[in-house]
């Protein structure tokens, strides 16, 4: 399919907050010429070397692929660099930092929040006995890596957050990122430790905090789905209560 | 200024960073590690790495195929010592990461699987689908997670060393958030600041691979170490530059010219049957492959597009099954930013810089010239890749020197006394004076003016191809440049808080200064070798006068001194580099 590299004119309009100076955001508008193939980022980076250097966003890798650069579109959470100027076009856009989120300055937020939960949720292997180097890797066929493989693809681009209604509601909920990272690591066949995270998914904040709405899969660049990682262990959180799940393999319902 | 004492301050949140502040921690739980990045950790850029790490796993491998295909690969500009121990490690490492929970891709019966990458004698890439360097990244910064003793400062921008009686004291360090100053007070830096690909326009890397600590480095007078060998990837997208890995060869995937001929039969690569077979064709090594595109395009062999001449890169005959199983990044990739679907279309390609083999100069330990200063990964020289490097040697570079520095670093500490901290304040504030200086800056030109100008000088002038004068051109272009970074940069954010205009700033005055060594260290390299291949009066290997590392030592305002240094060959001495003839025909598993 061939690139049309025509060059057109949008606008795009930014929220702007300074904590030094403002007392509350407000917005900037820009002029941006821009080429079929130029992402919303590129816009960003156009408008922050040419028109206004105080313009402020958290970008890197540019290939979707390092979470970096997560912000509402128009109203929508996206990956600015994965998204196109060509999809909006002739209307203008309006570029605001994540929902559900702190602001440090102009489009940029603070995770704090979400690292805090995600080293809430053990996101590394337990296991009973640690297994010596020489014994060489475990045997994990492709099948049990299947299991967890899609929940372990999550960039923590906090897309999933902005999404979700009971996190703005209530930010003391784990959240689908970090929930989907504890189920990644649950349904491992190498891991042992789904008790100690017990705690986290049957609490009041854990998976119980979802009510389902689904958005957080909608918007997930990466196709994680932390959806059904939330609900299946709600099974299993339901399981466990009943006292189930330690009968069963570890990692309860896939 | 704020002042926190610790034991080692780590610099870089990447692969290197993150294996090098575990490491310490385990070697000693009582030290203090800090581990300093200006991004939260996984946003480094280990995570775009794709294709895969070796380490020998299969029977019909040995460590000495691993060693010659690096030292080969390298030109023998490798430092054999260090390949020598880095092939013995690298397997453990990826078993390590293994127990730690990377997701490895699988053989049927739970084994892991290895795919072949250029320059290789038998499979030896440890691949987790075409994610690798997100898999390894984000597996080390969770297992980290499991040791809190690990202090981060996420987010921090390191902008200086502070030294004191020949022997690092520690950083100064800028809160982004706030734009607050931190002095961390340590016994022992570890550098994993990454390479420095963003000083050329046209590159592989993410916004933040500006050379940072290289550049930190040069300013104390630590050699900058084979730095005219930067690599070329063959095949990023063109315009944007994003990597399109070298697994999709290793996978089968070929390289056709417009007339659909694979072209590099033609380069010293081929005969075409049989085929696949190791270090051949498009399992070629690097250099090779983008010195061929470079040479069909001035032939008239390539093909149009808006972003420069490109070539195809075909996957179609692997179907779509093994498209989406091995590569499903490059799928996502050719789709949203080419508008391409390989399993239908050929995707469009052209080479663009991708790694710097150089690096700062350090001896297998990861130690420098400057006593208590480590370094780990692609900031670093320890001297394995040479004038080329293997593709999936670095990833497990990362993990193989990252661990060794930070055992180093845990040991020397011990025996480090306390310093006076009062000449360490001060160094520390007058480094604050020039960055602030910097930031209050409001008359002269705009930072991307100079970026871009140094970006297009570098790829012109120290590119695939070299001639003396076209060297000479982006040394002066460079200093000029230089000149006028230090007129004045004009910025239009005063701010404290997040102010990334003044970070980007303080980037280009490091870039700058690395850019020179670059140019410079290849100037002076008179003959071809690996990476560095001259159309003028040097187009061949001279191992009489050349079979040594340059040293760029930085040199105040002029352009830095030229030195040189011996290779250390211990079984393999130097031979004619051959890839291609008829070799035996290969199995993909």
């Amino acid at each position: 399919m061939p690139i049309d590299t025509t060059t057109r004119t949008i606008e795009i309009e930014c929220l702007r907050y300074d904590p030094q100076t403002d007392t509350e955001p407000h917005f900037s508008s820009y002029q941006v010429p821009f080429s079929d193939d130029m992402s919303v980022l590129e816009g960003l980076q156009y408008i922050k070397d040419q028109l206004d250097g105080s313009l402020t966003f958290r970008w890197s890798c540019r290939m979707a692929i390092c979470g970096s650069c997560g912000q509402e579109v128009n109203g929508v959470p996206v990956l600015s660099c994965h998204t196109f100027l060509r999809d909006y076009f002739p209307h203008k856009l309006r570029i605001e930092p994540l929902n559900n989120f702190p602001i440090i300055r102009d489009l940029v937020i603070d995770q704090n929040d979400f690292l805090d939960k995600l080293e809430s949720v053990k996101p590394y292997l337990v296991t009973k006995l640690e297994k010596p180097l020489a014994a060489g890797p475990h045997l994990q066929t492709p099948q049990q890596l299947n299991r967890y493989y899609a929940y372990s693809q999550c960039i923590n681009c906090l897309l999933c957050y902005a999404a979700c209604p009971q996190y703005g509601l209530n930010s003391d909920f784990t959240g689908p990122a970090a929930l989907a990272l504890l189920h990644r690591y649950n349904a491992d066949s190498r891991d042992q430790g789904w008790q100690v995270r017990a705690e986290v998914i049957n609490a009041d904040a854990g998976v119980w905090g979802c009510t389902l709405v689904g958005y957080c899969s909608e918007v997930c660049p990466k196709a994680v789905d932390p959806a059904h990682a939330i609900n299946q262990n709600k099974v299993n959180s339901a399981m466990d209560f009943f006292g189930v799940l330690k009968l069963m393999n570890k990692g309860g319902t896939e | 200024m704020e002042v926190i004492k610790v034991d080692i301050v780590v610099v870089g949140g990447g692969g290197a960073g993150l294996r090098a502040a575990i490491a310490a921690h385990v070697a000693d739980p009582q030290l203090k590690v800090a581990l300093v990045s200006k991004v939260v950790p996984m946003r480094s850029h280990t995570v775009a790495a794709e294709g895969g790490s070796a380490g020998v796993i299969r029977s019909d491998d040995s460590l000495a195929n691993h060693f010659d295909d690096t030292v080969s690969g390298g030109d023998w500009l490798c430092d054999q010592d260090a390949v020598q121990y880095f092939v013995e490690h690298c397997t453990a490492e990826m078993v390590q990461l293994e127990h730690w929970g990377c997701p490895w891709s699988r053989k049927d019966d739970g084994s892991i699987n290895v795919r072949f990458f250029g320059g290789m004698k038998v499979q030896r890439t440890w691949f987790a689908a075409d994610k690798t360097g997100f898999h390894i990244l984000h597996t080390l910064f969770q297992t980290s997670l499991k040791y809190p003793a690990i202090q981060r400062f996420d987010e921090f921008f390191v902008v200086d060393l502070v030294v004191e009686d020949g022997r690092v004291r520690g950083v100064l360090a800028i809160e982004i958030a706030t734009g607050a100053r931190f002095l961390l007070e340590s016994k022992a830096v570890i550098l994993c600041t990454g390479g420095a690909g963003r000083v050329y326009r046209q590159n592989t890397n993410a916004g933040i691979v500006t050379g940072d600590g290289m550049g930190m480095a040069y300013r104390h007078g630590v050699a900058l170490r084979d730095m005219e060998f930067v690599q070329y990837h063959p095949t990023a997208l063109a315009g944007s530059g994003i990597l399109i890995t070298e697994g999709c060869r290793g996978e089968g995937g070929i390289l056709t010219n417009k007339h659909g001929y694979r072209y590099l039969q033609d380069y010293g690569l081929g005969p075409l049957d049989p085929w696949p077979r190791p270090k051949a064709m498009e399992l070629g090594p690097r250099d090779r492959l983008s010195q061929a595109f470079w040479h069909e395009e001035q032939k008239g062999n390539t093909i149009g597009s808006p972003h420069g001449h490109v070539v195809h890169l075909d996957l179609r005959h692997l179907g779509a099954k093994k498209i989406h199983e091995r590569l499903p990044l490059i799928t996502e990739v050719a789709k949203t930013f080419a508008g391409i679907n390989p399993v239908t279309h050929p995707i469009p390609v052209r080479p663009a810089a991708h790694y710097t083999m150089g690096g700062i100069a350090s001896n297998r330990h990861t130690e420098t010239s400057l006593a208590g200063l480590y370094v780990a990964g692609e900031c670093s020289s320890v001297g394995i890749h040479g004038a080329n490097r293997l593709g999936s040697n670095s990833l497990a570079e990362i993990v193989v020197f990252g661990k060794v520095a930070g055992e180093r670093a845990a040991a020397y500490v011990r025996d480090v006394p306390e310093a006076g901290s009062r000449t360490i304040r001060q160094q520390a504030e007058a480094a604050e004076q020039r960055v602030l200086e910097l930031m209050g800056g409001d008359r002269g030109e705009r930072i991307a003016t100079l970026r871009n100008e140094m970006g297009d000088s570098m790829e012109a002038g120290i590119g695939i191809f070299r001639s003396a004068s076209g060297m000479q051109a982006t040394c002066d272009k460079l200093a000029q440049l230089r000149e006028r970074y230090h007129a004045g940069i004009r910025l239009d954010d005063h701010s404290l808080s997040f102010n990334t205009e003044w970070l980007t700033a303080i980037e280009l005055g490091s870039m700058l200064e690395v850019a020179e060594a670059v140019a410079h260290s290849a100037l002076q390299r008179k003959e071809s070798r690996g990476a560095h291949v001259r159309l003028d009066d040097y187009q061949t290997r001279d191992d009489e006068n050349f079979l040594k590392h340059s040293l760029a030592t930085r040199n105040g305002d002029d352009p830095p001194h030229i030195g040189y240094a011996p290779v250390a060959i211990t079984t393999s001495p130097p031979k004619t580099r051959s890839y291609g003839g008829a070799g035996q025909q290969v199995v993909l598993t």
